[in-house]
């Protein structure tokens, strides 16, 4: 196949909109945290965007997608990008130079850690969050990776669907972050439910802003290719996240009042909610899937204040079930007539899809659970996953960066 | 001599400045704090529930008043600053020993 132009263009401007959006998480958490801890929890993104972005090239671009080893991992044929080049790949989007789609994905493996971040800020040490992240890209993102969209990874061949990574970024990220969060502990005075008060909730929404913008990179991306069904997915991400939104706004108004905090949350519920099926759906199941995922990510969330976990910024409760329930509307809501490489769900008949899509799901909840248990007690055991409480105290922008957000009380 | 800090609220603060204006005091400081009377915390959203401040902003408008003013200044900062709800202040009066207007040199009531 030869390289085609339009799709490149596409391919790359996508790339480039995934890229923005850690910074948009990085701002999304901060703006969440207390202000003590605000450098510390945007640091943790942009770590991660120089520190995955280095081994996605050096070895876990291959191990993802690389040539398939019994439908488990990628070979190391691909490390260091050798044969990845500027010819399109056999396999893998074959109308862009094969170092575009290479790029492209590396934008999501670096987003899908970062994710996680949400779940340890104020509390977890900076050098165990950098030794987590290398060893949960390697052992939970690359092998995921390449069940779901590696040419013969195992999912793929049992045929669940997922279009641009509710299963591989939205679960494996909750469930990480979930099982993280309860080996580290709540954030010292959460249990006497001291006021843990967003610092700025204007960094908050200029970070969702930031998301919803590179989401259309992230889903529309994901076609591959530039025509009418990077339009399709384009058109049902925007309307999930509307849906979404405006939901969240409803139920924190019938609390009492409609919440900007709210709003922004319910869109990325929403945006979660539609990625694994944006581009196997009529874009108008954007409403509905929109709209659940709303109202099961709020009612989760109250669930997971009510066990008294600690995971801060609800990465569980917004990607991990958001995600879970977008991977399962995809079973519910494809149609083969929408995207010929998927297949028709529930509503037109084929319950069989949507059996395929709770296989998925199964299988990375218990695999990014379980495993993020142990590499976080291993990492535990060996460099510590908190700071002192001293440290904590002070904050981990000082503790553990030297520096501080809003410095300059005397002018 | 005395000082003064008058613990008001937020929107109170060009009605008390033109008060102490109207009465020849133009001097004074301002600062943001946080504090609590009666009317305790305040309950603010979250993205779901609820969570409690237990500190209001209120403003700290500190100034020196001649004895002869005192009362009179007193009143028209209550009168001012008042809207009758829990949560409009308090003032408190210090006895000061002296005061210096470091321009001049000047000390005593002179420096006020």
């Amino acid at each position: 196949m030869s390289v085609n132009s339009g799709d490149t263009a596409w391919l790359l401007v996508s790339s480039a909109l995934v890229m923005l959006m850690t910074p948009g998480v990085a701002l999304f958490y901060g703006g969440m945290v207390r202000r003590k801890s605000v450098l510390s929890t945007m640091m943790m993104s942009f770590a991660i965007l120089a520190v995955v972005g280095l081994l996605w090239v050096l070895y876990g671009y291959s191990l993802s997608f690389g040539p398939d080893k019994a439908g488990i991992i990628g070979w190391l044929d691909w490390a260091g990008l050798s044969q990845v080049g500027q010819e399109p790949s056999a396999v893998y989007a074959t109308t862009v130079p094969h170092l575009a789609f290479m790029i492209f994905q590396a934008m999501f493996a670096i987003i899908t850690v970062a994710l996680i971040t949400g779940a340890v800020v104020e509390r977890m040490k900076f050098s165990a969050i950098l030794v987590f992240s290398v060893l949960w890209l390697t052992v939970v993102y690359c092998p995921v990776a390449h069940w779901v969209w590696g040419d013969g990874g195992w999912l793929a061949k049992l045929g669940a669907l997922d279009f641009a990574g509710g299963i591989v970024v939205h679960i494996s990220a909750g469930v990480s972050a979930l099982a993280l969060a309860k080996l580290l502990g709540p954030r010292k005075g959460f249990l006497n439910k001291a006021p843990m008060e967003p610092h700025n909730i204007p960094l908050v929404a200029l970070g969702a802003g930031l998301l919803w913008f590179g989401w259309f990179g992230f889903n529309a991306g994901s076609a591959l290719t530039s025509g009418g069904l990077a339009a399709s997915a384009f058109v049902a991400t925007n309307i999930s996240a509307a849906a979404a939104a405006f939901t969240w706004m409803i139920l924190s108004w019938l609390h009492r009042r409609p919440t900007l905090l709210g709003t922004v949350t319910g869109a990325i519920a929403g945006l979660a909610a539609i990625t694994p099926a944006a581009g196997f759906v009529p874009p108008l199941a954007g409403i509905p899937i929109g709209i659940v995922a709303a109202v099961v990510c709020y009612y989760c969330m109250l669930f997971r204040m009510r066990l008294n976990i600690d995971e801060s910024l609800d990465v569980w409760a917004v990607h991990g079930m958001g995600g879970t329930w977008g991977v399962l509307a995809t079973g519910i809501f494809a149609s083969a007539a929408i995207n010929s490489a998927g297949a028709d769900g529930l509503l037109l008949g084929n319950a069989l899809q949507l059996a395929r899509q709770l296989a998925g799901v199964a299988a990375v909840w218990g695999y990014a659970f379980g495993v993020s248990w142990v590499l976080g007690k291993i990492v535990n055991v060996t460099l510590g996953l908190r700071v002192s409480k001293t440290e904590e105290t002070v904050g981990l922008d000082i503790s553990q960066h030297g520096e501080r957000a809003y410095g300059g009380a005397l002018r | 001599m005395k000082k003064i800090e008058a613990i008001i609220r937020e929107e109170k603060l060009e009605a008390v400045r033109k008060a102490l204006e109207d009465n020849s005091y133009f001097g004074m400081t301002v600062s943001e704090v946080s504090g609590r009377g009666r009317q305790k915390g305040l309950s603010l959203q979250w993205r779901v529930g609820e969570y409690q401040v237990d500190f209001l902003p209120k403003l700290k408008i500190e100034a020196v008043i001649l004895d002869e003013d005192l009362s009179k200044i007193l009143h028209a900062i209550a009168k001012s600053a008042r809207t009758g709800e829990m949560g409009d202040g308090k003032i408190f009066v210090f006895p000061l020993d002296n005061a210096v207007r470091i321009r001049t040199g000047e000390d005593g009531d002179n420096a006020i």
